[in-house]
């Protein structure tokens, strides 16, 4: 996707720099603009600065150098209260002392609405979330979907255009996660808002997001929609972060043509695609994803090169099969092989020979 | 119930048993209780081989009667005011005391007629008279100009400056009646009419804003040496020792002194009753009487014992006119009544009490 | 969304595979749990009701209990209980008096008798005292022998004060607490205007308490968040700062008080030099009511920080800044949101701080000087005096003042929403 241009951005991070103790830098230059009704999401390893982005959005944290734009309106100076911008927390955040629907009066009250709007609106914003019966309930009476889910009426009651999320579906357990995940892509969608989402959880990245920010080190490593972050990794950490990949050292043998030819540390030559090498004679990191590893030679394309493997371990997984191999002097090279009729079922201690197509496999920087 | 306070009273008492000595005497401490111990308490034990304790209290007339109630009486010998020694006795809560047991003065005269007069009752021994008095900053009042009367410790004009006044009804009502013009023998029979309680809490009135209030001996030379008070009613032997002992500039005013004997008593129950009748003999014969009014400034109750001069520890204060009973400072003095007091307490300072907190 | 729980079917008696009823076989397997625990807090229920319990019952007893009359005169004893109050006394009265002080006179118990009666009519003990020295010369007619003794014998007031004596049991030491006093004839009365003092000091007690309370919350409440906010490592030395005062001795720390505010104390002297007051008007801020609230006021500080930063640091900064993203201005959040929420601590705190306050005895006594003494003072007071059972009755009148404190705390805020830390 290509980037939007600077002025009709939504959300810009221009030169953004953070730093508490004045030593380091949490934060190192970052540049990030957010269209109006897109869902980015911010993904990283906890310490990479994705939350202190969000949190200098929001306005808790005070960006020490570089401008923070809203709506082309330079917010640094404004307080949160003023900036508009609902908000879910990882914990909910859900005031104790005040029952469901009074949690949902408050940013109305405070805004000075009549009652009888703010009645209407908290109905409204119950429904939405499908709490519509639980107005009367104090937050510890609700289970954890259910506290996730006042959040976020919270969040989105008075209207705002703008909603962050950090972490809001962290303390739930995996089945409605997922089930929110959905629900929460559905209100994106359906009500037009734009969301900046904070998580580590990639699965989730990839499911909800129109474009991921990868974090590390306190830099963007990569912003791209969900695809192209999975299958065109630009560098070892993106790769390596995202989903699961097997990895293969060696040096840059030959490259010309979009092709690369690598030569193994333990002789082998492997066919990929040059991303972060240039020239030969570099060392590179070699990414194949698990699942587009061949080992029936005729599925193979023409030409490829292949690799002898041993059959380690066979672990049965329903939808599919997961092989552990020994490859070129590495025990953890793994395949996946959907569960298709007729597909079959390796022994452990079989001599198999593998292989890929180039595009697939991703010689990056040697990390 | 009483069993049971018996038993907490014993458990808690065993700590003070397990470290307890042939003998235990308590007394007030500070310099009174220092001059006893050197007294009375060093030489007796060093002369009979009894080991011999000094204890301190606030006042040791209030734990003995938990101490005899409760059947655990840790202490052999305590020295109390006049009053309590005779409410106490007539509680059954002492020990009876034989005039006649007690040794005859140096000069060979019976202890019976030794003894001044009401120096010793049914269950206590006189080991010296004190006086209530007051003293005054001599840096804030030079000579000439210092006050010398009774009444000038009421009179805020000549004498500008905060009073320290001990923080209860006895002696407080008393001094007030003579420094409004009350001779001493009339004292306690005005204080015996309405009027003339009423009169007395109008003098007191008088300087009432002007007033620190002292509860423990040691405080008023205190209040003086900060200069929160220029004047202060006070103990005289505590005076005493501040002025001579330490040099500070304090003199005593004798006029409307009120003097009251000091008592040796053995709590019902002690355990080591013959010893501590031993150790009354010692302290109150008329060596013994002496030694403590070497060590402070209270009067012998023994005429034998006034007979010599008695020095002071620094060598050359000649103890005489510092004590109570020198004829001098008795002009105008008035002794403390144990009756009137016994009979009155609780309902003047109750008043006293009320009069306090009221603004 | 979830169906109703409570699914409404007929009780069915429950049993276990050998045929138990369910709730026996339950009761029978944690029997054994609840002993073992049971054992476990026994030290400890003895402690308390040794140290606790039975103190506070005797305490109880004894403010509505003296037999310091009762059990010597049991000849008078008798004669009261045959007659109905306000009989004039005859000469089986007196006859029955002439034995009862012959038996204290052996028993040397007079004093004890008349301390009891002196309760209820001052100067009666030295009659008592008095009569008994001269009890062995009593002889028929026995009312003119107690005459010649004293014409007080023939006062009715002497007789009604007797009577109520005679009774172990009375209440007698509620009235005096009360500022009552008994009428000739028996009746309550209120005292005499210049001798009312309980009441007062009862009032007065409650009140300073609360002021204290209530400067205590002022001055915890921003401490406490500090701490509660502050980084780990600083956080621990502020909490060693607030600490610190408890670890010293109480005595100590009152008369650096008085140190400090003395006359000539070390404010009052910084304030001359520096020209604030000048050297004839210096403050007085010691040995007064201003002194007491001070002192106490800093005493107990930590008792109100201690809840309320317990309080606090519990409460994730994710409130106060929901409530600022929701568009709160920083104060609305702090009344609103975080304020409710420290309520457990404040309540804690203000409870603790109140009672400990209602109770507190050396620090009026050191500096309150005449107005700043509270109505503990008079109750060691009334110790001091030996007057136990009036002392008695002044302290269960102050745990009743507490309880009721506590109950009204009950109903306001609910005792289950306590959190002392």
């Amino acid at each position: 996707m290509a980037l939007t241009a600077r002025n009709d951005a939504f959300v810009a991070f221009d030169g953004v720099q953070k730093s508490y103790d004045g030593e380091t830098l949490v934060v190192k230059d970052l540049n990030l603009h957010i269209a109006k009704g897109e869902f980015l999401t911010m993904l990283g390893p906890s310490g990479s600065g994705k939350t202190t982005c969000l949190m200098m959005l929001a306005g808790f944290e005070t960006a020490t150098n570089g401008e923070i734009r809203l709506d082309g309106r330079p917010i640094n100076q404004v307080p949160p209260h003023k900036r508009g911008i609902g908000m879910v927390f990882q914990n909910y955040a859900l005031f104790p002392h005040m029952t469901v629907g009074e949690n949902l009066s408050f940013p109305l009250e405070v805004r000075g609405m009549g009652k009888e709007e703010r009645q209407t609106r908290i109905a409204r914003a119950l429904d939405m979330v499908q709490m519509g019966a639980f107005a009367a309930r104090r937050p510890a009476q609700l289970s954890g979907g259910q506290q996730q889910r006042v959040a976020l009426a919270r969040a989105l009651v008075f209207d705002p255009e703008l909603v962050l999320m950090d972490e809001p579906l962290g303390a739930l357990d995996k089945q409605l996660r997922e089930h929110m995940q959905f629900e929460i892509k559905h209100l994106h969608e359906s009500l037009g808002i734009t969301v900046v989402y904070v998580t580590h959880d990639q699965g989730e990245a990839l499911t909800m997001s129109d474009r991921i920010a990868v974090f590390n080190d306190g830099r963007i490593q990569q912003l791209a929609p969900p695809s192209d972050l999975y299958e065109r990794p630009d560098n070892s950490f993106v790769a390596g972060f995202i989903g699961e990949n097997n990895r293969l050292t060696g040096t840059v043998e030959d490259i010309a043509g979009g092709r690369a030819l690598v030569r193994l540390a333990t002789g082998e030559l492997i066919d990929a695609t040059p991303v972060n090498v240039s020239r030969k004679g570099q060392p590179t990191l070699v990414s194949i994803r698990p699942e587009r590893v061949e080992y029936k030679p005729e599925a193979l394309p023409e030409g490829a090169h292949t690799l002898d493997a041993e059959v380690l371990e066979f672990i049965y997984m329903g939808d599919i099969f997961r092989t552990r191999l020994r490859v070129a002097g590495s025990e953890d090279f793994v395949i996946k092989s959907r569960n298709t009729a007729g597909q079959r079922m390796l022994r452990p201690g079989e001599k198999i020979r593998i292989g890929w197509a180039p595009q697939d496999a991703r010689a990056l920087d040697p990390a | 119930m009483k069993r049971l306070l018996i038993l907490s009273t014993a458990l808690t008492g065993l700590a003070v048993s397990a470290q307890a000595s042939d003998l235990t005497v308590m007394s007030w401490g500070g310099a009174y209780g220092a001059a006893q111990t050197e007294a009375h308490v060093k030489p007796f034990a060093a002369k009979t081989g009894i080991a011999t304790v000094m204890v301190d209290s606030d006042n040791p007339a209030t734990p003995i009667k938990a101490a005899v109630e409760a059947g655990n009486v840790t202490t052999d010998v305590a020295s109390v005011e006049y009053a309590d020694a005779v409410r106490l006795c007539d509680e059954g809560l002492l020990e009876p005391i034989d005039i006649n047991a007690l040794p005859p003065g140096a000069d060979g005269t019976p202890a019976s007629e030794d003894f001044l007069p009401g120096a010793v009752t049914e269950c206590g021994v006189s080991t010296d008279i004190w006086a209530q008095v007051y003293a005054y900053d001599t840096t804030k009042f030079p000579e000439g100009a210092a006050p010398t009367t009774v009444a000038d410790f009421f009179d805020l004009k000549k004498f500008p400056g905060k009073r320290g006044m001990r923080k209860g009804a006895k002696t407080m009502l008393e001094m007030a009646l003579m420094a409004d013009g009350v001779p001493p023998a009339e004292v306690y029979a005005t204080l015996s009419t309405p009027e003339g309680v009423d009169r007395a809490f109008a003098k007191l009135d008088t300087i009432k804003d002007q007033v620190v209030w002292w509860e423990a001996g040691a405080q008023p030379p205190q209040l003086l040496a900060d200069g929160e008070v220029v004047m202060t009613s006070a103990y005289n032997g505590r005076i005493f020792n501040a002025a001579v002992g330490e040099g500070k500039p304090f003199k005593i005013v004798w006029d409307g002194q009120i003097y009251e004997n000091e008592m040796y008593v053995i709590p019902k129950g002690a355990p080591n009753k013959d010893k501590a009748l031993e150790f009354i003999k010692f302290a109150t014969s008329t060596e013994g009487l002496q030694a403590q009014a070497q060590q402070i400034s209270y009067g012998p109750a023994r005429k034998s014992a006034n007979a010599t001069e008695i020095i002071y520890k620094d060598g050359k204060t000649v103890m005489g006119p510092n004590l109570p009973t020198a004829p001098e400072n008795m002009a105008n003095a008035l002794e403390s009544s144990f009756e009137f007091w016994v009979d009155k307490d609780a309902e003047l300072n109750e008043r006293f009490n009320a009069w306090l907190a009221s603004n | 969304m979830p169906a109703d729980p409570f699914v409404t079917a007929p009780p069915a008696l429950l049993t276990t595979s050998d045929g138990r009823p369910l709730k026996a076989a339950l009761a029978q397997a944690q029997g054994r749990a609840r002993r073992r625990a049971f054992l476990l807090v026994a030290p400890l229920l003895a402690f308390v009701i040794f140290t606790f319990v039975l103190p506070i019952a005797q305490m109880l007893q004894r403010s509505v209990y003296h037999d310091g009359f009762s059990a010597n005169a049991p000849a008078v004893r008798a004669w009261f209980a045959a007659t109905v109050p306000g009989t004039p006394p005859d000469e089986t009265a007196f006859a029955a008096l002439a034995q009862d002080f012959r038996q204290m006179k052996a028993d040397k118990t007079a004093g004890l008798a008349g301390t009891r009666v002196n309760y209820t009519l001052p100067e009666s003990r030295s009659l008592f005292t008095a009569t008994a020295r001269k009890a062995d010369d009593l002889a028929p007619p026995y009312r003119d022998a107690f005459l010649a003794i004293s014409a007080k014998w023939a006062s009715p007031a002497v007789w009604q004060a007797m009577r109520s004596a005679a009774s172990p049991y009375t209440s007698d030491f509620y009235l005096i607490a009360t500022d009552f006093e008994r009428a000739d004839d028996g009746t309550p009365r209120r005292v005499q205007e210049n001798q009312r003092i309980y009441v007062y000091l009862f009032v007065k007690t409650f009140v300073l308490s609360g002021v204290i309370t209530l400067l205590c919350l002022l001055l915890a409440f921003p401490v406490a968040h500090l701490l509660a906010t502050l980084p780990m490592a600083r956080a621990n030395l502020l909490m060693i700062l607030v600490l610190l005062p408890f670890w010293t001795s109480l005595l100590v720390r009152t008369s650096s008080w008085i140190v400090m505010l003395q006359g000539q104390g070390v404010v009052n002297d910084l304030l001359v030099a520096t020209g604030v007051v000048d050297d004839q008007n210096r403050l007085e801020m010691m040995y007064n009511q201003l002194g007491t609230i001070i002192v106490m006021t800093h005493i107990l500080l930590p008792f109100m920080i201690l809840p309320l930063y317990s309080v606090m640091k519990v409460i994730p900064p994710s409130y106060a800044r929901a409530a600022r993203s929701l568009g709160a201005t920083s104060w609305t959040t702090f009344r609103r949101i975080y304020l409710p929420q420290t309520l457990p601590g404040i309540g804690a705190g203000a409870i603790l701080v109140f009672i400990l306050a209602v109770g507190y005895y050396i620090t009026p006594a050191l500096v309150g000087g005449a107005d700043g003494q509270l109505i503990s003072n008079l109750i060691d007071f009334h110790m001091d005096k030996s007057n136990w059972s009036l002392a008695a009755a002044l302290s269960a009148m102050l745990l009743a003042g507490v309880l009721v404190i506590y109950w009204l705390y009950d109903r306001l805020v609910g005792i289950d929403n306590l959190k002392f830390g």
